[in-house]
């Protein structure tokens, strides 16, 4: 599997998300944000974590005009896999390929700790690896978390199975719990928590790397 | 021309910034405060003399970056 990891100013999750893809097999390809073209050949792309353009206007916002965020849109609209982790869930919904907005922490401060998330869904290749109502432990880091849609697409989301994971313990005030959600075709996830944060049982947990494994291996295996 | 737009939280999303705001209010002594929103206003220096096509460039603004419409409810000052 040929993998992207978008790199933008200010993100600091770029090098952990190629080392849990490389890790899970995948042929990892870093690209810079002016870009506007990916790489040939690319099946998923990753927006990594981090703070892009300092988090400036919005969480997000900048980095959804970036060139390559064309690029992205236009590879997800082929079919591409796509997958947003924090401030990376926060630019794909503000490039509109994912629903809803992420908000201000309920609480106001900034959360960074692990929790326990549901698997509420196994119907995608990013939680196939998982058993559905299963809870994995994986960190969060965000300030900007609060998942917010309204109350439609809450109901779209729910009923037709895109809620991907919520949170045991809901640390943000999501809505529905929700800590990440699919896209229409099931193939563009965006999560809050960090997985490739838990990719490696040397650095507290390895409950993450399922999904980077199964990711890839739904490749290996079509 | 100047143009100056006011983004705020729509009504129904949640505003913890303002919250916080009305409990610091509340704290130093001040009562009767009823609900407090924090929003951003953003200034824009145009070189356009057409306020009507000044508007209409800052509605398409507003509508693909200045904010986000899942969210965020915008006004546009003309000066």
């Amino acid at each position: 599997m040929k993998a992207a990891v978008i790199v933008f100013p200010g993100s600091n999750c770029d090098r952990d998300m190629a080392v849990a893809l490389r890790a899970a097999g995948a042929d990892v390809t870093m690209v810079w944000h002016k870009d506007a073209a990916l790489p040939a050949g690319v099946d998923l792309v990753a927006v990594p974590g981090g703070f892009s353009f300092g988090d400036y206007l919005r969480c997000g916002a900048i980095a959804a005009q970036s060139p390559i965020s064309r690029a992205i849109v236009n590879h997800a609209g082929r079919g591409g896999y796509v997958l947003g982790v924090c401030n990376g869930f926060q630019v794909l919904t503000e490039t509109r390929l994912l629903p809803g907005a992420l908000i201000r922490n309920a609480g106001l401060r900034f959360v960074c700790r692990t929790v326990g998330l549901r698997v509420a869904t196994t119907d995608s290749a990013f939680t196939a690896a998982y058993a559905t109502g299963e809870v994995i432990r994986i960190p969060v880091a965000h300030h900007d978390g609060n998942y917010f849609a309204d109350a439609d697409t809450l109901a779209r989301l729910e009923g037709d199975g895109r809620i991907a994971f919520t949170y045991k313990d809901n640390p943000n005030g999501a809505a529905l719990d929700i800590a990440g959600v699919l896209s229409d075709n099931r193939r563009v996830l965006g999560m809050m928590p960090h997985p490739e944060r838990a990719a490696d049982p040397a650095l507290g947990g390895s409950d993450g790397a399922r999904l980077f494994a199964g990711l890839v291996g739904q490749f290996a295996t079509t | 021309m100047k143009a100056v737009v006011h983004v705020m939280l729509k009504q129904g999303v949640l505003d913890p910034q303002g919250e916080a705001v009305r409990h610091a209010l509340g704290a130093l002594g001040f009562k009767g405060i009823g609900a407090v929103r924090q929003g951003k206003v953003i200034e824009l220096d145009l070189d356009r003399s057409d306020p009507e096509a000044a508007r209409a460039e800052v509605t398409e603004m507003c509508e693909r970056l200045l904010a986000n419409t899942v969210i965020e409810s915008y006004r546009i000052e003309i000066a």
